[in-house]
């Protein structure tokens, strides 16, 4: 038998805080045999990373393995001196963050800091490790790869930074890379060219990986086997294919129950009805810089209009343009019939009561000293004139139809709170107003799976109870498949393609809604595979997206 | 001598290189010592051999050698505060911990020493500064009165166990006040009282043998007043002024500071610009200049000088606070829930006293704790180019001036050398209090944990 490369055993691990240690991790057993891939995932908080690290001997500052052992290729990582992990490090295991934007130095080329590894570990002198350097970059897509190396961080996009991160990892032809969630951050089309560069290039050189997510698709794609962490726990762990049809656990299942919510269709809008809110040719521009070009569609009362399109596509400039904070520079903005003034500021009461908007970051969007009771008591106050006991019955009432138990939260504050709860707390205060409108602005994109599952089923018997339309923007196509009516798909501030979501899902649809639609992981572990036979491989990402 | 040094250096790394190979052979290789760099064991011997320096400078200054003990006189007496003023704020803390509401107790539990030497300090200082000349009986009736609205108002509005808490405070604060009403000042001169038939400059310490007089604990000035009394009645002056005009600072600087950030466009350029030019002249060549212009004012329109100046002091730190404030509103105003509020349609009081104010606490708070070290010392300046607090008031920067030759004598008489010091002193320690206690206050807020 051969001997595993790297061999975990019963590894625990503790984390300061409030002046006492907590367990973060309770005894994991790891093995990873050379060349194999093993998918970590689970939600936030279940101590992927803490143990991704741990598998390089290493913890943060603040945490501290404080039993097990961790052998890398015979070596005891946990009792190794400074200077024998000094040697390994970088050379035998590398490592690759979840943002390359904040890991790079952003004060050096590419290059510079590419050659840092193999010149440190005495592997190559720079010449060598310069064109070694451009070789990889060649091999994991990036275009100009003999250019490229030589501009400064800021001066590529965030796909490309995280291929060339992966390039870096590679330098020395490590035996084991940690990729810790390398794609969380990216567009859906720029996710799959950096999935398929990177498990090219793990193929390639038989490097053996540890690729921890909370995405299961994209563990799919990734993994020869999968192992499941909850709250440091170990739940279960299998080959992939085993994994994705059968898994054993009922927390797993539930895990992959998350994709099957799905809202039943509503009825087609009777032709003729005035749109609640209608937007009409709107033009827009952040200074002189035009940012929407002749948006217009309708939203109908108690349905929902997602908007999907990737980052800089013009979407929240939209919501900007709604909500009044950002006048368009053209067109007409309608609710129920009436033209809305351009800006927030002119806007009656009544009118900025109907329209409430729920943020992606629940934590920039709770004031984080006020207590819960004053967040949601605000616009009760504000709009209905309520106080004293009227207004703190009307709180607990709102409390309560977002699932949270009123005496409990009132007198919390928004950092007491876990961050699907923060959310709802975003949600009962524009619910607060008695709006008619709701603007969700990626409201689940911050948040885990199953926690987003229920803020999605929130949302929608909110509307079924209230009547309520949102606008719900997203780039995430699951999402939008469960909880629509209408699509609208923008690209560079213009409207590509908008109708019902039956119509919207089926072919033949607008090259560039194709190219979003497909670049969404599926639960199949063969879905990249057959994507990019699809495709042809010489095609995908840039070259695709140029070609719009 | 560059040999010595050279020879000292070397032999110290050799120490810590077995320093280092005895603690590897003693723990058995144990990961602290195993992976302890060089330097980190060198910086280790150091700090033993800077300790053991302290211990033998110590026992020098104790020396019953006069000519030897003189030198070290200085070190000796910081080192022996350190130790008291350490002990003290350990007393204080274990107190607060055993008495006093269960939020204090809890308050006190989590307190550092340095915060707890930082309140103690400053509680003394408030103590004399309120107590130092005889209270009058108007005064007592004036606070009492007051103190009877703020309960009835608790009563009123107040949670029960406010109103215990209320009761309390405002029952210790009346008895404290009644007690020293009988007690009379803590000073025991007036502050202007040139006492007959006593010499001037009287070295501080009471002892006869090197010129002082137990009568006056710490001497007499050049012109023989009590140096204790001018110091109480200074905590009085300096503290009491340097405090109206820090708040009057922040007053002006946060409201506007505040104000630009929110509102942006044109206000906050008009403003930002004019405090630019404010900034570009030297504060205290400016503070100076229009000190000066007061001082012809004042007597024609019957204001005290020392009104001018806390406007005047108040005005130019003001600048810095409104940078501070404005750049900290900025950082604030792009959240999301102030565009929340905005789009709720609040007005901009709501948004500026209810949104940005608590959010901005932490840093405001820093700075109100630096701002008073540098409006007390800027008090000091003036004071002592003799334009600030006017004779015959003590003030502690007028003080160390008018002593201030004394220092000279440091060399073969310290307690002389001590006169002009006590004032600085003064100073300083309730500089490092202030500091300790904002620090405190501004971990605490920020959330910051380790």
């Amino acid at each position: 038998m051969i001997e595993p490369l790297l061999k975990m055993r019963g590894v625990k691990i503790e984390g300061r805080s409030d002046d006492k240690w907590n367990p973060i991790i309770n005894g994991v057993n790891l093995t990873l045999n050379r060349g194999e891939v093993l998918g970590l995932i689970g939600e936030s908080g279940a101590g992927k990373s803490t143990l991704g690290l741990a598998a390089m001997g290493y913890t943060r500052d603040g945490v501290r393995i404080s039993g097990g052992s961790v052998e890398f290729d015979g070596i005891d990582l946990l009792t190794a001196s400074a200077a024998v992990k000094r040697d390994l490090l970088g050379k035998r295991i590398a490592y690759v963050a979840q943002s390359a934007a904040a890991s790079f130095n952003p004060a050096h080329r590419l290059i510079d800091q590419h050659v840092e590894a193999p010149m440190q570990h005495g592997l190559m002198d720079r010449s060598e490790s310069e064109e070694d350097g451009m070789d990889l970059y060649r091999k994991l897509r990036l275009p100009n790869p003999d250019e490229i190396g030589f501009r400064y961080p800021h001066q590529v996009s965030g796909g490309q930074l995280q291929r060339a991160m992966t390039a870096m990892a590679m330098s020395c032809r490590p035996d084991l890379i940690i990729f810790d969630e390398p794609t969380t951050a990216l567009d859906v089309t720029t996710q799959i060219e950096v999935l398929s560069a990177i498990r090219d290039i793990v193929t390639r050189f038989r490097t053996a990986a540890i690729y921890i997510t909370h995405d299961l698709a994209v563990v799919a794609q990734m993994s020869d086997r999968i192992k499941v962490l909850l709250k440091g726990d170990e739940v279960e762990t299998s080959d992939t294919r085993t994994m994705l049809s059968a898994p054993t656990e009922e927390y797993t299942k539930s895990l992959w129950a998350v994709r099957s919510f799905l809202r039943p269709a509503k009825p087609a809008v009777v032709t003729g009805t005035v749109p609640q809110l209608s937007i009409k040719n709107v033009d827009a521009a952040y200074g002189d810089t035009p940012v929407l070009h002749d948006v217009s569609f309708d939203m109908h009362a108690g349905r929902t209009v997602a908007v999907v399109g990737e980052s800089g596509s013009g979407k929240s400039t939209t919501a900007r343009c709604i909500t009044g904070l950002l006048p368009p520079t053209a067109g007409q903005i309608l609710l129920e019939g009436e033209e809305l003034p351009a800006s927030y500021k002119k806007r009656s009461k009544d009118q900025l009561r109907q329209i409430q908007m729920i943020y992606q970051m629940a934590d920039t969007a709770l004031n984080p000293r006020m207590s819960i009771g004053q967040i949601i008591g605000r616009p009760v106050q504000f709009y209905l004139g309520l106080t004293g006991a009227a207004k703190r019955k009307r709180v607990d009432q709102l409390l309560n139809q977002i699932e949270l138990e009123p005496s409990e939260y009132f007198n919390r504050l928004p950092s007491e709170l876990s961050g699907g709860q923060k959310q709802r707390i975003g949600i009962a205060r524009a619910l607060a107003a008695e709006p008619k409108f709701i603007i969700c602005d990626e409201v689940t994109s911050a948040l885990d799976q199953l926690v987003a599952e229920g803020i999605l089923r929130l949302l929608a018997d909110l509307q079924d109870d209230l009547g309520l339309s949102y606008m719900f923007i997203t780039h995430d196509l699951a999402t939008v498949r469960a909880i629509a009516d209408e699509v609208v798909v923008m690209k560079d501030g213009r409207v590509v393609e908008q109708g019902p979501k039956a119509e919207m899902f089926t072919p033949p649809h607008h090259a560039y809604t194709d190219l979003l639609l497909s670049s969404v992981p599926e639960m199949d572990p063969d879905w990249l595979t057959n994507v990019l036979k699809e495709r042809g491989v010489d095609n995908i990402g840039d070259a695709a997206v140029d070609k719009m | 001598m560059i040999l010595w040094i050279a020879a000292t250096l070397i032999g110290m790394g050799a120490l810590a290189w077995a320093f280092r190979y005895a603690g590897q052979q003693i723990t058995n290789q144990a990961p602290k010592f195993r992976d302890m760099p060089f330097g980190v064991a060198y910086g280790y011997v150091l700090a033993a051999f800077c300790l053991g320096w302290l211990v033998w400078a110590y026992m020098q200054g104790r020396s019953s050698d006069l000519a030897t003990a003189n030198k070290f006189f200085f070190l000796r007496i910081g080192i022996e505060g350190f130790i008291i003023f350490a002990i003290a704020a350990y007393l204080f803390r274990l107190a607060g911990r055993s008495i006093g509401t269960a939020w204090t107790r809890k308050m006190f539990r989590e307190m550092p020493l340095t915060a707890a030497f930082g309140i103690l300090i400053i509680l003394i200082y408030a103590f004399v500064a309120i107590f130092a000349g005889q209270i009058p009986a108007k005064f007592i009736a004036y606070s009492a009165s007051l103190g009877l609205i703020l309960c009835i108002g608790l009563f009123l509005v107040g949670a029960p166990e406010k109103r215990v808490q209320a009761i309390g405070i405002v029952a210790v604060a009346f008895a404290l006040t009644l007690a020293m009403y009988f007690i009379g000042p803590i000073a025991p001169y007036g502050q202007e009282q040139i006492i007959p038939g006593v010499a001037a400059n009287i070295t501080p310490g009471g002892d006869p043998a090197l010129g002082g007089n137990p009568d006056f604990p710490l001497g007499t000035d050049q012109i023989g007043r009590d140096i204790l009394s001018r110091l109480i009645y200074g905590a009085q002056n300096t503290v009491g002024i340097a405090f109206a005009t820090t708040f009057l600072a922040f007053l002006l600087g946060g409201t506007f500071g505040f104000l630009a950030a929110t509102f942006g466009g044109w206000l906050d350029q008009i403003l930002s610009r004019m405090v630019d030019v404010l900034m570009a002249i030297p504060s205290l060549i400016f503070a100076l200049l229009l000190m000066t212009i007061a001082s012809v004012w004042a007597p024609r329109l019957g204001i005290p000088l020392t009104v001018f100046m806390v406007l005047i002091i108040a005005v130019i730190d003001s600048t810095r606070v409104f940078r501070l404030s404005r750049a900290v509103g900025q950082n604030i105003v792009v959240m999301d829930y102030i565009e929340a509020a905005k789009l709720r349609g609040e007005g901009f009081g709501y948004i500026i006293f209810k949104e940005i104010l608590p959010n901005a606490t932490a840093p405001l708070l820093a700075e109100f704790g630096l701002r008073f070290c540098f409006v007390f010392l800027t008090i000091a300046a003036l004071s002592f180019l003799g334009v600030g607090i006017q004779p015959p008031l003590a003030d502690w920067g007028t003080m160390v001036r008018d002593l201030a030759g004394f220092v000279n004598y440091a060399q073969f008489a310290p307690m002389a050398a001590t006169a002009p010091l006590l004032a600085a002193g003064a100073i300083a320690l309730l500089t490092v209090a202030v500091n300790f206690v904002v620090d405190w206050m501004l971990h605490k807020s920020s959330g910051l944990k380790e």
